[in-house]
């Protein structure tokens, strides 16, 4: 927990001048996630997408820090090598044992949900030490509003158009914190641009801990979302009161809800919103009606791993298993390991 | 003093022992065949200790191109392997890894391209690559694939090229075949490859380095590629001072364009990487029966050594390219482009042929080679009477 006062005090990662639209959602994640790192130096590496085409434009940078940026599936990847580089000039006793760097890499949805998942899939399991945050605005912004992964059920973009035949996008979207969480890892989250002393809070454990951790944060997209741009974070915030994001963490296998006890309804949410628009034309109440079904669904379900994870660590309390071993840790940080050949 | 071990190695066992000499920071890398002995056997010297490296066992070709550049910016020496589909795979990032400048050193087993699959050696896969940006080489044997290894930290890392390397072997023919090879002693090795000094790293934390920006504005992107191409021409010296040093060291001699026969040949096949042995024991018969033939094998394809190439071929009366991947709908494969561009540049007026031999891996025998140079005794009357096609398909049934 840190105090706004706190964090105006912390260097600032990300300068303005950059291009990113006014009140753009992406800006306020990332610099609430990099005050997460405290006065630590930071390297931070991006995908393609708004974030990045935005913020780099050569020969400028908004990035405080060290910047990489390859390619839009490979944010992880690239961030994976660049850990792997810290640890292996340690080793070569080419930078001092004792440096710190904490390592953030950010994609976007499409980056992340989508064309990026095996990449940080890939790097999750290899147990590199870094944070990854998907930045998510629901769609593929920089290239002009097309349906991703992540756009909600319903939702106008360019491609999940809305006409005679076809009410928006068709799909659920895909639930790619719990895809992450199931990797494993020491930690993975959910936060929102909205609760911001939340997201700071989850950023500073995620960037603690020695291995892979994530975070998915709510950062909407005023053009896109076809919201006035001054309504980013209030929009997020009807998202997290409506349950259609919920603040939640998964630390160690076990899921942290933070429990919304005044619900709204999920109208408050898509009405402001001009992608939810043909919602709100007579006789199309059914799909209004679905997505609530789909939120308390979701909610319901996060609860339900609430509810597992005491069960869990009841059964390993019985069994004597502890809920993180010594070995896997040391295996992680790459330190050597008692071993017999 | 130096000291050689002579062993029966495979070319991808010999460039395992290249990279274990030059015990790089990073290796990222993804198996594919007939790249996967190279993995295995660095594996092995990890799992034993006997390098530094930080293994990155990665869950593609994509990712192993993104992680080797991610290493590299962090200053790094990197290096990785591959063939094939998973060099196609790691296309786009190819194209990064130079433009940012970055000298990572990659062995690609040369490797025919699906469909329909097939794990044959063929150059299908690294000439797709060719305006990616990399310097490249082509071992013609183990040993060379070995020295072209070592000798690409030299060149890769040189201040005044810092650009990717790929040491490129021909699959199976080169890779998985024994041959008698000297393994240089690591201390020599070590001396002559030195330790990467990076200029920028993204991990100096007190000056920030930026890697991958957006060069929307003005000319900064053409900029970019002018100094890639400067790099390259700026390459060749130091491509040849390395090789001569290295030549000193290990006693066998190196040359960006090798030539058997050409002082006094009429008759000239131009080839790359494992078929020049052959080429070479074909125009050697015939040499002796006292025909004018010769052999030209480009040791380095990328920088394009036109000068050294314009030179060889100055007294052949009749050219036969030999090319070993497809260029559908070309006119010419594309060896044979460069090699005409290259006769063009120099007033060679001689008159060329397109040969397509080896794809997938099918035998380059002795009989074909001889073939070839037979066609070139007729080729001007041949071309005059409009029987030559555009490209030649040589070894079919
Ligand atoms: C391999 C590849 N495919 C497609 C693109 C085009 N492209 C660039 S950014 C982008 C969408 C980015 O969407 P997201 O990750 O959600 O980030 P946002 O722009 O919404 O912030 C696409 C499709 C690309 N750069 N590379
Ligand atoms: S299009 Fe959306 S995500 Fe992109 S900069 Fe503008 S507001 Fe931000
Ligand atoms: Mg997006």
């Amino acid at each position: 927990m840190a105090n706004i006062k706190q964090l105006s005090e912390l260097p600032q990662r990300l300068s303005p001048g950059h291009s990113m639209c006014g009140g753009c959602g992406a800006t306020i994640a990332v610099r609430q996630v990099l005050m997460g790192a405290g006065k630590t130096p930071v390297v931070c590496g991006a995908a393609t997408g708004c974030l990045e085409v935005s913020t780099t434009t050569f020969p400028f940078t908004s990035w405080e820090g060290g910047f990489i940026h390859s390619t839009f599936e490979s944010a992880a990847a690239t961030m994976s090598g660049v850990e792997a580089a810290f640890r292996g000039l340690k080793r070569a006793g080419k930078i001092p044992a004792d440096k710190q760097i904490k390592f953030v890499a950010f994609g976007g949805d499409g980056g992340t949900y989508d064309i990026g998942l095996q990449a940080l899939s890939g790097a999750l399991e290899r147990g590199h030490d870094f944070l990854y945050v998907c930045y998510d605005n629901g769609a593929y912004m920089n290239t002009g509003i097309q349906r991703s992964g992540a756009t909600p059920y319903s939702a106008w973009t360019t491609t999940s158009e809305v006409g005679n035949a076809v009410p928006g996008k068709r799909h659920f979207e895909k639930d790619l914190t719990s895809i992450v969480a199931a990797h494993h890892i020491p930690y993975a989250a959910q936060a929102s641009i909205s609760n911001w002393n939340d997201l700071v809070t989850k950023a500073t454990k995620a960037m603690d801990i020695d291995g892979p951790t994530f975070l998915n944060v709510l950062a909407p997209c005023p053009r896109g979302w076809r919201v006035p741009f001054d309504q980013a974070v209030k929009i997020a915030d009807l998202g997290v009161k409506t349950n259609y994001w919920p603040l939640y963490e998964v630390e160690n296998d076990v899921w942290k809800l933070t429990e919304n006890r005044k619900k709204l309804p999920i109208e408050d949410f898509l009405q402001p919103q001009g992608r939810f628009r043909h919602l709100f034309k007579p006789g199309n109440e059914h799909l209004i009606k679905e997505f609530q079904t789909n939120v308390d669904r979701h909610y319901a379900y996060i609860q339900a791993r609430v509810e597992g994870s005491k069960v869990y660590q009841q059964k390993l309390e019985e069994a004597g298993l502890p809920l993180v071993s010594d070995d896997a840790l040391a295996m992680q940080s790459g330190s050597k390991l008692p071993f017999q050949q | 003093m130096a000291e050689v071990t002579v062993l029966a190695g495979s070319g991808d066992q010999m460039v395992a022992e290249a990279f274990r000499q030059a015990n790089p920071d990073v290796l990222p890398v993804y198996p594919i065949t007939p790249q996967t002995i190279i993995v295995e056997e660095f594996d092995k010297f990890v799992a034993e200790g006997r390098v530094h490296t930080e293994f990155v066992p990665v869950e593609s070709e994509h990712s192993a191109m993104a992680a080797a550049i991610g290493a590299s910016a962090a200053g790094a020496r990197t290096v990785t392997a591959t063939a094939s589909q998973g060099l196609a795979y790691m296309w786009e990032q190819l194209y990064v890894a130079a433009g940012m400048r970055l000298p990572i050193v990659m062995a690609n087993a040369n490797r025919a391209l699906s469909a329909p699959i097939n794990i044959h050696g063929d150059h299908s896969d690294i000439l797709g690559a060719r305006d990616s940006g990399w310097i490249m080489y082509f071992a013609e044997n183990a040993q060379e694939a070995y020295d072209d290894t070592l000798m690409a930290f030299r060149v890769a890392e040189h201040p005044d090229v810092m650009l990717p390397v790929a040491t490129t072997l021909d699959g199976f023919i080169t890779s998985h075949a024994l041959e008698r090879c000297e393994l240089m002693d690591d201390e020599t090795v070590a001396k002559f490859v030195g330790e990467y000094k990076p200029e920028h790293s993204l991990l100096d934390t007190d000056n920030p380095n930026s890697y991958g920006m957006f060069a929307n504005l003005g000319n900064f992107y053409m900029e970019t590629k002018l100094a890639q191409r400067k790099a390259m021409e700026k390459a060749m010296p130091i491509i040849k001072a390395v090789g001569e040093e290295w030549e000193a060291i290990s006693g066998r001699p190196f040359d960006v364009v090798k030539t058997f026969g050409t002082e006094d040949a009429e008759r000239v096949i131009v080839v790359m990487g494992s078929s020049t042995g052959n080429c070479r024991a074909v125009a050697k018969a015939l040499r002796e029966v006292g025909e004018k033939v010769g052999v030209v094998s480009l040791r380095v394809f990328r920088p394009f050594p036109t000068e050294e190439l314009a030179a060889a071929l100055k007294g052949a009366k009749a050219i036969a390219v030999m090319d070993r991947a497809e260029t559908v709908g070309g006119e010419g494969g594309p060896l044979w482009q460069e090699v005409s561009a290259c006769l063009h540049s120099a007033g060679n007026t001689a008159p060329v042929r397109d040969y397509m031999y080896g794809l997938g891996g099918a035998d380059v025998t002795l009989e074909l080679i001889n073939d070839i140079f037979n066609d070139l005794k007729t080729l001007e009357a041949d071309k005059a009477a409009g029987t030559v096609p555009a490209v030649t398909y040589k070894g079919n049934r």
